[in-house]
């Protein structure tokens, strides 16, 4: 053992109270065990890498003159193969490529792909970054509140009080406006009184129709399980493509479908962490410390059961990233001017043996930039889970 | 065991009827009506949207809407609104035409998978664990329509066989081998293209499931009492990884109507999932919830299925 390494091992302890385990950040050990496992640490480089072109994409081709101008349509240098020279005798001065040559070639129009490819990494950025999130802040919700009130019961009164409230939002939002706006005001009212009683009178009230209203149905931990059960007999694409197609196409929609059909997998992570932490004794000094319920939930208890959500969060982003691609394919993506990696393959497939680069380069962008996603991930699962670790 | 059984039944009946509810509501809440798909068709005159409204009960209020839909969904009588053809017939016929695909696809993914999984997890570590741990990553990353590409280029290229379609259009006249041969070759793509995903999964799954076992007390003892090797692999450790896989054959239901719609588009093939496909475009809404319907009670009684599978196989497990 060297010296450097002895005082490190004193560092902050006094030196009369002996050695202890080295102190090392969490951030610090994390890092070291990335840079141990190859397959992860080429995946985050791949995915930093990612991040950076899109968000330059964002830049460069967006505004009303953009560097690269992804829109431009050289009908007369249409299916050039990459890195080929323009033709300077028959463009336009605004129509030479920023670069000076078509480092990806040109499509069936003559737009530069290299400018569209630039452009489709921001979608695919987006939409991947944004349905997680929907999907992990629903999933997170759910199952915090199922594996932390779990056992409280829902009550006759609970379920009549969902009911009136959705039917008066769907009348109202259907254009029924009295009746929807009745329900609500009814909803809203109940809600008051029940906070009235809670606060006000703490005596137990005799009557017959409330002993009604309160009687205990299910526990909350069974309803949210079997809204999960009930989102799980959906086939998935098949769901996302029909909505999809429903709605007026827009990259939002896309976004807030992918979400809205993933979060299943997180809840049921958050509620079985939680499930186990709640027995834990430092949630026990927190509700001896008269911490609130909810701060209990997000302060405490969820940092500790991040590490399955940011897990099945990466690996959520290289599948709604493929899943929009999948849209863009089959036609349901972002509507056409812009470009999506999807959709310049799809446009290039009609290509395929004349000109096979409109085919490779969205599709190995994707295979790429997707990969990447997924190898983080696992090696994520492999560094945060200390039972997975390897011994050294 | 008994109790369990009716239990499950009742709340999966209870699941299946909001999952019915809920996609009715999707279909029909979502902006425009099926009547105005075509307004600039000249043939359409109001009279007989008017018409159509009435005749599949489009007039009337949403619940009464659900009501005919199921009744007539159960009864058999449900009819496509695109062709009028009864919807359980359209989608039995091709139901029989993704068969093949389904099961060429599975017994890829079982006869793969399995080999490759418990082979990596004997070697762990060694360069043929990290390079399958690659590929499956790697099969499991690439987009199905883009490898769909990379594998026609290089049949035809290679083979110069037709793939797209069931089979060759007009190929009549032919001895009984050449038709054999010619739907063989448009049946390998696309079950190949089916399989990738499921191959990459199940052989990481088994893979670690082995591992798993292999860590045990009782693998050690069996090595340590001087067992061949092989006998501990194949004998001890993998008879208790299997396990697991065999609640799968109850996952594999939905798998039945479910074919893929981007694998099915792109090679034209006329199954369900290209079925899936066209009624979405042309908002046929009878058939959109007729397979939604099905696949989620494919889904209710594959789990249920798996369920009792763990039970019958695993002594352990009392539900």
């Amino acid at each position: 053992m060297t010296k450097t390494d002895n005082k490190a091992l004193f560092r902050d302890t006094g030196a009369e109270e002996g050695p202890r385990a080295p102190r090392e950040s969490r951030l610090r050990e994390f890092w070291r065990l990335l840079r141990r496992n190859r397959l992860a640490f080429s995946g985050l480089a791949i995915f930093v890498f990612f991040f950076f072109v899109a968000f330059s994409g964002l830049v460069l081709t967006s505004g009303t003159r953009p560097v690269f101008d992804p829109a431009i349509v050289r009908l007369q240098e249409k299916l050039r193969p990459p890195l080929s020279e323009p033709n300077l005798a028959n463009l336009l001065p605004k129509e030479i490529p920023t670069l000076g040559v078509y480092l990806f070639g040109t499509d069936d129009l003559g737009r530069d792909v290299f400018a569209r490819m630039l452009q489709g990494a921001w979608v695919s950025l987006t939409v991947g970054f944004v349905a997680v999130g929907i999907a992990v802040l629903i999933g997170i919700g759910m199952g915090g509140i199922s594996g932390y009130f779990g056992r409280n019961p829902v009550r006759v009164d609970h379920i009549l009080l969902a009911f009136i409230v959705s039917l008066g939002g769907g009348l109202l939002i259907g254009g029924a406006f009295f009746a929807g706006g009745v329900l609500l005001l009814i909803g809203s009212t109940y809600i008051l009184f029940s906070l009235w009683r809670k606060k006000w009178s703490g005596k137990q009230s005799a009557q017959k129709l409330l002993r009604l209203l309160h009687k205990d149905t299910i526990s909350i931990d069974t309803l949210i399980m079997r809204i999960v059960d009930i989102m799980l007999c959906f086939p998935v694409f098949f769901l996302i493509l029909t909505v999809v197609a429903l709605l007026p196409a827009s990259m939002y929609n896309i976004m807030i479908v992918i979400g809205l059909t993933s979060w299943m997998g997180t809840t049921r992570f958050v509620r079985a962490e939680l499930l186990s932490l709640r027995e834990q004794d430092f949630v026990t000094a927190a509700k001896a410390l008269g911490v609130s319920d909810w701060r209990i939930i997000f302060r405490h208890m969820i940092p500790n059961a991040m590490a399955p959500v940011l897990v099945s969060a990466t690996i959520g982003i290289a599948s709604a990233i493929l899943i929009e691609a999948g849209l863009s394919f089959l036609g349901f993506g972002v509507p056409p001017p812009h470009a999506t990696w999807g959709n310049i393959l799809s446009d290039g497939k009609r290509f395929i043996f004349d000109a096979p680069w409109l085919t490779f380069i969205p599709g190995f962008a994707i295979l790429i930039v997707v990969l990447a996603f997924n190898l983080f991930g696992e090696g994520l699962r492999d560094i945060l889970n200390p039972k997975l670790r390897e011994r050294y | 065991m008994l109790s369990f059984i009716g239990r499950s039944i009742i709340q999966k009946i209870i699941t299946l009827f909001f999952v019915m509810v809920i996609s009715f509501l999707i279909i029909h809440l979502a902006p425009g009506e099926p009547s105005q798909v075509d307004p600039l068709n000249p043939k359409f005159t109001p009279e007989m949207v008017e018409r159509f409204r009435k005749a599949f009960h489009l007039d009337e209020p949403l619940h009464v809407q659900f009501v005919y839909f199921y009744r007539d969904l159960f009864t058999g009588k449900t009819i496509s609104w695109k062709d009028n053809e009864p919807v359980l017939k359209k989608i039995g016929e091709r139901f029989l035409n993704s068969l093949p695909l389904f099961i060429v696809a599975t017994i890829l993914i079982w006869t793969l998978a399995f080999p490759i999984g418990v082979r990596s997890a004997i070697v762990r570590g060694g360069a043929y664990d990290r390079l399958a741990t690659f590929f499956s990553y790697l099969l499991y990353s690439i987009p199905g329509f883009f490898f769909a590409y990379i594998l026609i280029l290089l049949i035809v290229n290679a083979f110069h066989v037709p793939v797209i379609g069931m089979k060759t259009f007009g190929l009549t006249d032919v001895s009984l081998l050449r038709t054999g041969m010619d739907r063989v070759w448009h049946l390998v793509l696309p079950s190949v293209l089916e399989a990738t995903v499921g191959i990459a999964v199940l052989s990481r799954y088994v893979r670690s499931q082995m591992l798993e076992v292999e860590g045990q007390d009782y693998v050690r003892t069996a090595r340590a009492k001087g067992l061949p090797p092989e006998q501990v692999h194949y004998k001890h450790a993998l008879r208790n990884a299997l396990l697991p896989f065999v609640t799968m054959f109850g996952l594999m239901l939905p798998g039945l109507i479910g074919g893929s719609v981007i694998i099915e588009s792109i090679f034209s093939w006329p199954g369900i999932g290209r079925m899936a496909y066209e009624a979405i475009l042309s908002r046929d809404y009878p058939i959109i919830l007729s397979i939604n319907f099905i696949s989620a009670v494919l889904v209710l009684i594959g789990t249920f299925i798996s369920d009792i599978l763990y039970m019958v196989v695993d002594p352990r497990i009392r539900l």
